[in-house]
């Protein structure tokens, strides 16, 4: 079939891959936020060579990832030039300071700090590259609504999100065969129709994928009911595994990278690092 | 979810792969380049009002959080956060509207319009830029500036195909007071 799965699972014995969901998904949780919150350039490059470091020991070759890492390279590069588009002088502002180093037209010249200023942008992005690939190409999808429940989600919200994973191959069947059929009917999507022609058409091959997913709602929950889900407080999980030695070492990797990256980052009451001055 | 919870459980995992699947591979040119239609606000907007605004943030959640995680890197949060805005304040003011018990009429059709562009405005052009702002520290006229292309093409997307959605699954169910004597 032309659409192939995204969410790809890639089973291998590793370090990685021994590791429970709820590890993974906890350290990801953590290194994510301790990315999101810093913007200084030595936490920055320091989580890189962690996340570096842990896609190595994951054993998934840089050729199975590919698609995803160019496509984030051109976003992340259209990301950079609208930033700069819309404001040459971001960096300035944050640094205060302003160094030209190539002259052009207009508010357009490029300033030291407006290029570091991007440097940076790229490197929070880059650094959950790595642990995001890791996450979703090492952690067994069946395991996932396991994690979500252990580290304090409501056991139902984990139950929407295994289905979710559960059934989007079968959406994106359906999807493709009405899709085909309507088209062979003549319902066209593409640039020749007028904008509102082309929403009407979406939703004459929507109703059909919506009136048969509302109708899997149906079929699904009544089996659920059937067998009693949501009964109870708690349930047990078929792919919940126990903890061991290093899931507690990734644990509290992962804990104090976040520790430090904060405090690193807040000790000067700044959120940039300020090579300029 | 207190009543029919199971059904709303079911609801969210099958809305938010809906969602992911729509969001994921089905571009539609908008027209201007580089910006797609993004038909899953529609199916959002649908969901929510059905649901309620539990299952409607959590199908923004899931399924943008997927989304974002199938394109390789970690979820852009605060677009993530607005698309959860976007369902709980769909799912919120149009938990009344009667569109599974068969009526969809001209009234229906006006408020799920204005409910799902005061939604969407909220959530595009304040939750979005704001958190882009505070987590990304990108430039304010940027942010504002997508988010507002976002907020009109998500609008105009939920308003149209939500609507002709709603009207048409509304359709299908047998009303009150459908029967007549003979």
């Amino acid at each position: 079939m032309a659409a192939k799965t995204v969410l790809n699972y890639l089973p291998r014995r590793s370090v990685v891959h021994d590791l429970t969901g709820t590890t993974k998904l906890a350290f990801f949780l953590l290194f994510t936020f301790a990315g999101m919150l810093t913007y200084d350039t030595r936490v920055l490059l320091g989580l890189l060579l962690v996340s570096l470091l842990a896609f190595r020991a994951s054993r998934i070759r840089v050729r199975e990832v590919r698609f995803m890492l160019v496509f984030m390279l051109v976003f992340l590069l259209m990301n950079n030039f609208f930033v700069f588009l819309f404001n040459p002088n971001q960096g300035t502002e944050i640094y205060g300071t302003r160094h030209v180093l190539l002259n052009l037209p207009g508010r357009f010249a490029v300033t030291a700090e407006e290029l570091f200023y991007l440097l940076n942008i790229t490197l929070k992005y880059f650094i959950a590259l790595p642990v995001a690939i890791l996450f979703i190409s090492a952690t067994d999808p069946s395991e996932f609504a396991a994690s979500l429940n252990s580290i304090g989600v409501s056991y139902r919200v984990g139950y929407s999100v295994a289905i979710a994973l559960r059934y989007i191959p079968d959406i994106q069947r359906d999807y493709h065969s009405i899709s085909q059929a309507q088209q062979a009917r003549g319902v066209e999507l593409g640039k020749k129709e007028p904008l509102f022609t082309r929403l009407k058409n979406a939703a004459g091959i929507l109703l059909p994928l919506i009136l048969s997913s509302l109708a899997r709602i149906d079929v699904i929950s009544n089996a659920m009911e059937l067998r009693g889900f949501g009964k109870n407080k708690k349930r047990t999980w078929y792919r919940q595994r126990p903890f061991a030695r290093n899931d507690y070492l990734a644990l509290v990797l992962g804990a104090l990278l976040l520790a430090l990256s904060i405090v690193i980052t807040f000790y000067d009451g700044n959120r940039f690092y300020n090579p300029f001055i | 979810m207190k009543k029919n919870s199971i059904k709303t459980v079911v609801a969210v995992g099958i809305g938010a792969a809906l969602f992911f699947v729509l969001g994921r591979f089905v571009n539609i040119p908008s027209g201007i380049p580089n910006t797609n239609i993004s038909v899953q606000y529609a199916v959002l907007g649908m969901l929510a009002s059905m649901y309620g605004p539990v299952a409607g943030a959590l199908i923004g959640f899931i399924g943008h959080t997927l989304i974002d995680l199938s394109w390789g890197g970690a979820p852009w949060w605060s677009w993530v956060l607005a698309s959860t805005a976007v369902g709980a304040a769909v799912g919120f003011l149009g938990r009344k509207l009667p569109i599974s018990e068969g009526v969809f009429g001209k009234k229906e059709i006006i408020s799920f319009a204005v409910i799902n562009v005061i939604a969407n405005a909220v959530a595009w052009l304040v939750i979005a830029p704001v958190l882009d702002i505070a987590i990304y520290a990108e430039p304010a006229a940027k942010v504002f500036a997508q988010g507002a292309m976002a907020a009109v093409a998500n609008s105009v997307t939920a308003v149209v195909i939500g609507a002709l959605l709603c009207a048409a699954y509304s359709k299908t169910i047998a009303g009150k007071g459908s029967l007549d004597a003979e």
